[in-house]
């Protein structure tokens, strides 16, 4: 088998067992790079010779037995929305095209801890806003399982780097399904944690409330590897939970005999491309065959969910990105006549339209007398959501259902209707106004060869049983 | 003729808390640190960067909130509040709006006419401060300095339950007293440590009805809130006797001049788009927090002054002065328990200590010396191992750095000369040397004696005791 074929913890063994050196590690995540990503376009910014530095330092520690961890050596790929300090990191906008962050996200800070070499910051949409990594800066990325097509979005440039292996894993960031619907559209396995699992302390912020750091992998042991080592308290983060359920890999085990799971009704409803129903209700009936009990049932307030999260998203990243304003850091406008007019001429130059168009949307859900009609009612929804998730697990293990309503759309078809575009999140984000966990793998492909993604749910801090639901539908569906 | 009006005063006070760190990050809140020191990715609000709630913010603000009767709110949150201005570096400010920490207290003042009513407190929450903007007069730039930026603020939003210049600068001693006591803040107005901004209308006496208020600010002093108060009453009857009406804006007042200019009307006011902040859990208070804190409250400066009346018999004046600054009380107690003399230890503080403070240009809370070593001070001269002359040296040493008096007498040698056969020697030799003296004295003059005590006191380098010296005297003379 080929080097780049290896699943990260397949790499990180060898390169324990010292047959393979992370400089040969690197080589071969440059080399595809080097062939693939002038059509890819995965990476904002490639960090190379720093890359191969640490390579040889870690060696060393590897060679010494001082890091012992099981991705000590694995090349990682990171999205640009999480602070590298030294390494641009601009969220695909030009507002920060020139932003070098002074200190490292706390999920980086733990790869690194735990031995990752990080290969370079990876293309998304302008501040995670977007479902296609068109609305980057710096270029659109395309699919790799076909170059016509979008990776999805936000995490775009992370699932397709996973998917080309120009990397090994990635970290991506999830605030509607932003990690989920990119692993479903490029074939690769990724998850969200419950809310609170993955410190947030240098993410930088689309939906506070909503955002999640997760992993984008090449198979269910990676995601869970990857998740074990990023998940901690972290007390710069005051919504970061204190788990001492962390152990992913321990979950996985191939056995769901009688674990619960429910289908949502609502999910197989109008808008729902029939080849992903009927794969993700093939995969269902994989998992029944193998012990699992599998029923249909009705998830309220389903239809609510999209409104709901983009009122309370847009109004949050109206607010967090209101110190993108030229005076720290970033972009500046050329010319202006005083503060105000720089403030106005900074921003609209700076952003893009879709993160525009959120930020006036956002402002406008805020704004007196709106407020309550807008913002407070999107949060009793976000509770009622809430509440139907509560009801569902009180029957059910898990839930399953599809990733998106289809496959990887083609380029430029999306952001022209931008309606149809947040309509398609509808699976993804009911999780992120839950809280709860949710994985996305794939479960096929359409009559065009593109993956199909499978959602599970879980309960809050139930990844365990995610993990272990999913790891045994892979080895029942096989190599994908 | 012109009618009577009344003048109706509410505040808004703002008060920087003496925590050593800011509100939502781990950096140092002190003064006079160099440019963008005392600065860290959340204080200068860095992409990615987040807010962590000082748990003191919270213990110092209940505290406040307890002394001033409110209702302690169990279940608050933090909202931010949204605006566009370079020393703020979030371009939001982590404010309370929705469920600030504190609600419905009160404080009771003494009026002019010497009765006493309560000022209503509608509520006290919890705020981040700005930074400073630095104006480069050559260049054409500004700069930021964001040491201050995250420093802990509480505000403290009164009813509108003042009538007057006096009940206002009563409130706002009564609430200086509270939180200096509580060690929360020093509450310097000058320094901006405590800012009161001035809401106030006028309407006719007996009219039910709230006139059109204005919002008084930059008041630096009491004095200058005095001014202000007193212009921005004549301002606006002199508005509705020409037959106009007030406009609802804000002032500044410009104690130069001593008068008050708009800022802006509330017209211009801005929507700021106040939501809770995704990025702070709620805070949460438990009755047992309460708790702990209430026992902890210090016994306030009224209760003291009643009670040293009682317990110690010194006058009201000095009672005042000395339970003015908490540190200087809790000094005279600790000394008096100690030496058992507190008139004497009062004595010290209201004339040598009160001395020095203004002399040194220093604050009662700056007092470095230590209650064991006053203590043993008043006990020296009281067992009369030293005369008070030599007491106001060793004193002024204590305060200078907490000299310990016992080892200061012992090392310089300046124990009163307790030898009663040396003393009378150098009384004989006083005597032999001064026959003018001695024979003005015999032939009546009885202030020659006087004389003769002073040489005898310069013979001893000071340390005889004068009484005994003119007694031995006399005796000498027959």
């Amino acid at each position: 088998m080929e080097l780049k074929e290896l699943t990260a913890v397949e790499l990180g063994e060898k390169i324990a067992a010292k047959e393979v050196k992370v400089r040969e590690a690197l080589d071969s995540v440059f080399a595809e790079i080097d062939a693939k990503e002038s059509e890819i376009h995965s990476y904002i910014t490639l960090d190379r010779e720093r890359a191969y530095e640490r390579a040889d330092r870690l060696q060393q520690l590897i060679d010494s037995g001082e890091c012992k961890s099981p991705l000590a050596g694995v090349p990682v790929a990171i999205k640009d929305n999480m602070c590298t300090k030294g390494l641009l990191t601009s969220c695909a906008s030009k507002i920060l095209g020139n932003f070098v962050p002074t200190y490292t996200a706390t999920a980086v800070e733990r790869l690194e801890a735990a031995g990752a070499v990080i290969v370079g910051k990876t293309n998304m949409d302008e501040f995670a806003m977007g479902s296609t990594t068109e609305t980057s800066y710096y270029g659109v990325t395309r699919n790799p399982r076909d170059t016509g097509r979008v990776p999805g979005g936000s995490s775009g440039g992370s699932a397709a780097a996973v998917a080309a292996n120009e990397c090994f894993y990635a970290l991506g960031s999830d605030t509607g399904g932003s990690i989920r619907q990119p692993a479903g559209y490029c074939g690769v396995v990724g998850i969200k944690p419950t809310y609170g699992t993955v410190s947030r302390y240098g993410l930088i912020a689309y939906g506070s409330s909503l955002d999640q750091i997760g992993p984008l992998a090449k198979d269910v042991r990676d995601a869970a590897a990857v998740l074990e080592a990023i998940s901690a308290y972290d007390e710069k983060d005051s919504t970061s939970l204190d788990r001492k359920d962390t152990s992913f890999t321990a979950a996985l085990k191939e056995d769901v005999k009688g674990l619960r799971i429910g289908i949502p009704a609502d999910y197989f409803g109008e808008g729902l491309d029939p080849e992903v129903a009927s794969a993700v209700k093939a995969a269902a009936k994989a998992l029944q065959d193998a012990g699992a009990v599998v029923e249909e049932f009705p998830l309220a307030h389903v239809k609510y969910a999209i409104p709901a999260y983009y009122t309370i998203a847009d109004a949050e990243a109206s607010s967090n990105l209101e110190r993108f304003d030229g005076i720290k850091y970033g972009y500046r406008t050329e010319d202006y006549t005083d503060l105000h007019d720089m403030y106005k001429k900074t921003r609209s130059e700076g952003f893009g339209t879709e993160v525009k168009r959120r930020i006036m949307l956002g402002s406008f859900v805020l704004s007196s007398g709106y407020y309550d009609a807008y913002y407070l009612k999107a949060l009793k929804v976000k509770a009622l959501i809430r509440k139907a998730f509560d009801e569902a697990f009180a029957k059910y293990d898990l839930i399953i259902g599809p990733v998106a309503p289809t496959t990887a759309p083609k380029l430029g078809e999306s952001l022209s209707d931008p309606m149809k575009m947040y309509l398609g999140d509808i699976y993804t984000i009911s999780a992120n106004l839950a809280g709860i966990p949710g994985l996305s793998i794939p479960c096929g492909k359409d009559e065009n060869g593109l993956p199909i993604g499978m959602q599970i749910f879980g309960d809050c801090f139930k990844e365990d049983l995610i993990f272990r639901a999913a790891y045994t539908y892979e080895k029942i569906r096989g190599k994908f | 003729m012109s009618r009577e009006y009344e003048t109706v005063i509410g505040l808004e006070v703002h008060v920087e808390l003496a925590t050593k760190t800011k509100i939502f990050c781990g950096c140092s809140t002190q003064f006079g640190g160099e440019v963008n020191t005392h600065t860290c990715p959340v204080c200068t609000g860095m992409p990615g960067s987040l807010p962590v709630l000082n748990k003191q913010v919270v213990e110092y603000a209940i505290a406040v909130g307890l002394a001033t009767n409110c209702e302690i709110t169990r279940y608050g949150k933090f909202d931010r509040k949204n605006y566009f201005y370079p020393d703020n570096p979030q371009n939001y400010q982590i404010s309370q709006l929705y469920l600030p920490i504190c609600r419905n207290g009160k404080v009771e003042i003494e009026t002019e006419k010497g009765g006493k009513k309560y000022v209503g407190i509608h509520e006290i929450h919890m705020e981040e401060d700005a930074g400073k903007l630095i104006h480069d007069e050559w260049g054409d730039v500004s700069l930021v300095d964001y040491n201050r930026s995250g420093v802990p603020l509480i505000e403290i939003v009164s009813e509108p339950d003042m009538r007057s210049a006096e009940e206002v600068i009563a409130y706002l001693e009564k609430l200086r007293m509270f939180i200096r006591y509580l060690g929360a803040s020093d509450c310097k107005l000058q320094e901006g440590s405590m800012r009161a901004d001035v809401n106030l209308s006028v309407r006719p006496v007996g009219e039910e009805k709230f006139g059109t208020r204005t919002e008084m600010k930059n008041l630096n002093s009491f004095t200058s809130i005095t001014h202000a108060i007193e212009n921005e009453r004549e301002r606006q009857i002199d508005i509705l006797e020409s037959g106009g009406s007030v406009i609802q804006e804000t002032r500044r007042f410009d104690d130069n001049k001593g008068e008050s200019y708009a800022m802006r009307s509330k017209e211009d006011a801005q929507d700021y788009r106040y939501f809770p902040d995704p990025d702070l859990i709620p805070v949460q208070i438990s009755e047992e927090w309460i708790e702990e804190i209430r026992s902890r409250q210090p016994e306030f400066r009224p209760e003291k002054m009643a009670r040293y009346a009682k317990e110690y018999g010194i006058p009201e004046y000095d009672i005042g002065i000395i339970t003015d600054s908490r540190h200087m009380a809790d000094l005279f107690e600790e000394a008096s328990r100690l030496c058992g003399q507190p008139k004497k230890v009062s004595n010290w503080l209201m004339v040598e200590t009160l001395r020095l403070l203004k002399e040194k240009n220093m604050d009662a809370e700056d007092i470095r010396i230590s209650p064991q070593h006053l203590a043993s001070l008043v006990e020296l001269t009281e067992k009369k191992v030293i005369n008070s002359s030599v007491a106001k040296e060793v004193f002024e040493q204590m305060f200078e750095d907490d000299t310990d008096p016992v080892r200061y007498v012992e090392e310089k040698g300046l124990k009163q000369e307790t030898d009663s056969g040396a003393i009378r020697a150098i009384c004989e030799q006083v005597i032999a040397d001064n026959p003018q003296s001695v024979a003005d004295y015999k032939a009546g003059k009885e202030k020659a004696i006087g004389f003769l005590v002073g040489q005898t006191m310069k013979a001893a380098k000071g340390k005889a005791d004068p009484g005994t010296v003119n007694s031995l005297l006399k005796e000498l003379l027959g």
